[in-house]
């Protein structure tokens, strides 16, 4: 009977709306609000808007703009840091105690008053919940039990963090400038509180508000987040409480648009003003429009293609060493890398403490037969690489085996989605694979760690880095890479990454191929746009509208 | 006497009614919960035995190694697999489909949003495949052998065996982003998105209701390209089958009788045999709205509509098992449900199955 009525209904309707559909819809551009921002944008990674559970990058670039922090990354000598919610800071004589000093007046986009006891509820949580990023913080030797001794406030205006080991103060204030060192609202967070029963894997009879504050907001930044709906849209909002500049736009709202076609149709008709996923052909496109334009940034994302040492093939040096001659760099970065990333061959991204830009292999056929001759390889080998079904790596991986060919190895690729990928690389299972590695702070520690050190190469091993999950031992880089820390001054720091660098560059089973420019097309009316040296630096507070 | 007998007989005969009414509604519920059980089953050992890792819907890529092993833990995947299945299957059948880790609501709560969406847009597109494949499959059965009937058979041939996802992204191409006449893939352009409340769920109707005339008017430049591509796919069945059944009808005896009488040809093709041909075009419609629900996963898909089809989708890509079985049980519900209620249409529409 409803079901009568239903289709009775929208018959007559739909008669109805042919017609005024026919003579209504007369091409006109589609225009988004002079105040709102509408970003194209791949968001289907969020799975947490809480900063002390997200880990994601396009959760970072919302979690940078909602949400403020002691110390950020200066933009201007990437470096370095400044101060967002500190005014000033100093650091004991020996090298253990942070005593930061807050701005005046500050408030939460809720209105409650910023004070130190909120900056240390926020690391009290993020270290109590031990969610994924929580080891950026807890990294200096804080854990459940001591936190509230190590992160406190001493009085409204006063924050003491304590560390273990008088570490470099550039390693502990870039690891604060993590979004999971964001502050967030104690009040706020603790009216949403859950209550938990503890097991042994959590001791703790509260949930610190995560379930709120998955979906909530209790920040300070430029935006407040309203709304996030996953797989579809992130609405964010002026924060008129924020400290610093207002926003200029009363809306930014990133929709979820995966593919870079759909993404430029959609700039080209004007229903978004940025497109955020573009691959080469799109981008050039995008490029010729006399309404649009590009932009782009070197991000701190280097793509690898890495060689499991657990195939006694791969572990030969010679074999290393002349896989690294079989990549065509060139003839990538002119096409499927063209404008979406830029020859980088170590593993520090450009703008870190210690970069260093040598990029001494090329594609050398003679050079790696040779190579392989020398391993008793002559007539080559075969070998299967796990691909993810994504440009740019699905590219990449295909001409790596037209290269391979060439040398006598045959590589069978094994495509997979990127979950199914990633879980059998964490297992050890591959013999070859292709991704990528974004820092998780922005420290050469967190690159150097993963590619560098390897405290326990069993099975077993606790800490699965990169060179981990590559089966590949080597407790001198380790104990390099643990130096480094401790390294006061940043230039004997810097200069020690450096010659990691080198020794990773001849001898590791990675063959770093390139660093990742991220890109974006946008409407010629916008004015402000610009993408920042990481993923949560990406900041929208500036821009406005013509 | 003779009455006696007959009360009986009739008695009897109701009882038998009753009985094989009460057998058939038996075997419907051990087909549904067969059915049901069969799906959880397959959803469950399929979610298992793809090398994909749960643990990454909840923790993302970037995850460091203890907490992976802390969160296996804490979802009970160190459990042995039959034990899994136990907890999954009472939880299923209390309906309680768990959370889903992608959008941190319960699935249930999803699927609620999610479902008026599909349904929206597979009814305007059944609705557009009936009222033009109806006409266009009568008139080729009546100028069978005509170029008309040529022209409805390419027609449907086209719509058989061209790819929706295909034909999807051309017409984006062509009526999107060359010609503009109708909106962007979604529902609703950003301006409204957040302007307006829905109350059912199904935008065109709540616009309506609302008298919010330019919410139904972009509404409607949203929901008019999917809608027509899933219209454009069942009229294609539809009208194929609607000539067949009507050359069929077209055959009987009586059609050549009132002829004989003198009925006007309209009356004859209009009146009597398509009434006759609708009842077993009843089911058609029905088997092809039933499928437009299940099959819109493509469509959905590329237009980003926001429907069951497209959660069901980022949920496989996300290893979000939860959302998966939910979705997958609710649109196989959906689809028993349909096949029953074609099944019921039938018998009260064609009178000879009411005798038997």
């Amino acid at each position: 009977m409803m079901m009568e009525k239903f289709a009775l209904r929208s018959r007559v309707l739909l008669a109805g709306a042919a017609m005024s559909a026919l003579l209504l819809a007369a091409p006109a551009l589609a225009v988004t609000p002079a105040d709102t921002l509408v970003e194209g944008f791949a968001i289907d990674d969020i799975i947490s808007m809480d900063p002390g559970e997200a880990f994601e990058l396009s959760t970072a670039e919302v979690t940078g703009n909602t949400y403020d922090l002691l110390v950020r990354l200066d933009l201007s000598d990437t470096s370095k840091v400044k101060g967002d919610l500190a005014e000033s800071w100093t650091v004991s004589d020996d090298g253990l105690t942070y005593t930061f000093k807050l701005k005046p007046g500050l408030k939460f986009a809720s209105g409650n008053p910023i004070t130190a006891a909120d900056v240390a509820y926020s690391f009290e949580r993020a270290i109590k919940l031990d969610k994924s990023p929580a080891f950026i913080i807890g990294q200096f030797g804080i854990d459940g039990d001591n936190v509230t001794e190590k992160a406190k406030a001493v009085d409204d205006t006063t924050f003491q963090f304590t560390v273990d080991k008088a570490y470099a103060p550039s390693f502990v204030l870039n690891c604060l400038s993590a979004t999971v060192a964001s502050v967030v609202d104690a009040k706020l967070v603790k009216e949403h509180v859950a209550a938990v029963t503890p097991s042994a894997d959590y001791k703790y009879d509260n949930d610190f508000g995560n379930a709120w504050l998955k979906t909530g907001y209790a920040g300070s930044g430029a935006f407040k987040l309203r709304e996030w709906r996953a797989n579809e849209v992130v609405v964010m909002e002026r924060n008129d409480n924020y400290h610093g500049e207002k926003a200029k736009l009363a809306r930014v709202i990133y929709r979820n648009m995966k593919e870079s076609s759909g993404q430029r149709l959609a700039l080209e008709a004007g229903d978004i003003d940025v497109a955020r996923n573009l691959e080469p052909n799109d981008l050039d496109a995008i490029a010729k429009n006399a309404d649009l334009t590009t932009t782009s940034a070197p991000k701190g994302t280097v793509f690898y293609i890495s060689l499991n040492q657990k195939n006694p093939n791969l572990a030969k040096s010679e074999v290393r060493q002349a896989f690294k001659y079989l990549v065509d760099y060139d003839a990538l970065s002119s096409t499927i890398l063209k404008g979406i990333g830029e020859i980088h061959q170590t593993f520090l991204p450009k703008g870190v403490l210690g970069e260093l830009n040598e990029n001494p292999f090329k594609f050398d056929l003679a050079k790696a037969k040779e190579l392989l001759a020398k391993a008793g390889l002559a007539d080559g080998f075969s070998v299967t690489m796990d691909v993810r079904n994504t440009q740019p790596v699905t590219g990449m991986a295909e001409s790596f085996q037209q290269t391979l060919g060439q040398a006598g190895v045959k590589l069978e690729i094994i495509p997979g989605d990127g979950k199914q990928t990633l879980t059998k690389y964490r297992a050890r299972n591959h013999d070859i694979y292709i991704g990528q590695w974004g820092q998780d702070y922005f420290d050469p520690n967190s690159n150097a760690q993963t590619f560098a050190s390897n405290p326990d190469n069993s099975d077993e091993g606790k800490v699965k880095t990169l060179a981990w999950r590559n089966a590949w031992d080597i407790p001198e880089l380790t104990k390099q890479t643990e130096a480094a820390l401790l390294e006061k001054d940043p230039a004997k720091r810097a200069a020690m990454y450096q010659d990691l660098q080198r020794k990773i560059l001849e001898t590791s089973p990675f063959i770093i191929v390139h660093q990742q420019l991220e890109v974006a097309g946008l409407r010629k009316n916008l004015r402000g746009f610009a993408l920042g040296p990481s993923f949560d630096t990406n900041f929208v507070g500036q821009i406005s509208k013509e | 006497m003779s009455t006696v007998e007959s009360e009986a007989t009739a008695g009897r005969r109701g009882s038998a009614r009753a009985v094989a009414v009460a057998s058939s509604i038996a075997r419907f519920l051990v087909i549904a919960i067969t059915t049901y059980l069969g799906l959880l089953a397959v959803t469950f050992f399929i979610g298992r035995v793809i090398p994909i890792d749960p643990v990454l819907a909840v923790l993302g890529d970037r995850a460091p190694a203890n907490v992976v092993e802390r969160t296996r833990r804490e979802m009970g995947l160190d459990l042995p697999l039959i034990e899994q299945f136990y907890i999954y299957v009472k939880n299923a059948l209390n309906g309680n489909f768990g959370t889903s880790v992608l959008t941190t609501n319960p699935v249930m709560t999803d699927i609620r949003r999610a479902f008026p969406a599909t349904i929206e847009l597979a009814t305007l597109g059944t609705l557009i495949g009936a009222l033009l494949g109806v006409p266009l499959g009568v008139l080729a059965a009546v100028r069978r052998g005509s170029i008309i009937d040529q022209i409805v058979r390419i027609i449907g041939l086209v719509g058989y065996s061209v790819p929706i996802f295909w034909l999807g992204l051309l017409a984006l191409v062509l009526f999107y982003a060359r010609l503009q006449w109708v909106a962007f893939p979604g529902r609703l352009d950003i301006v409204y998105e957040y302007t307006f409340t829905p109350i059912t769920g199904f935008y065109l109707l709540d616009a309506l209701w609302q008298r919010q005339w330019d919410v139904f008017r972009d509404a409607f430049r949203h929901i008019i390209l999917p809608a027509s591509l899933l219209g454009y796919f069942s009229l294609a069945y539809i009208s194929r089958m609607t000539r067949s059944f009507m050359l069929n009808e077209l055959a009987q005896e009586y059609i050549v009788a009132a002829r004989a009488k003198g009925l006007s040809e309209t009356r004859i093709i209009w009146g009597h045999a398509l009434r006759n041909a609708a009842v077993p075009m009843v089911t058609v419609i029905a088997l092809s709205y039933a499928g437009l629900l299940e099959g819109s996963v493509l469509t959905e898909t590329v237009f980003s509509w926001p429907g069951i089809g497209l959660y069901i989708t980022n949920s496989l890509q996300n290893a979000d098992m939860n959302a998966v079985l939910g979705g997958t049980i609710i649109i196989g519900s959906v689809f028993i449900g349909i096949n029953l209620l074609s099944d019921l249409l039938y018998r009260v529409l064609d009178p000879r199955t009411k005798v038997r």
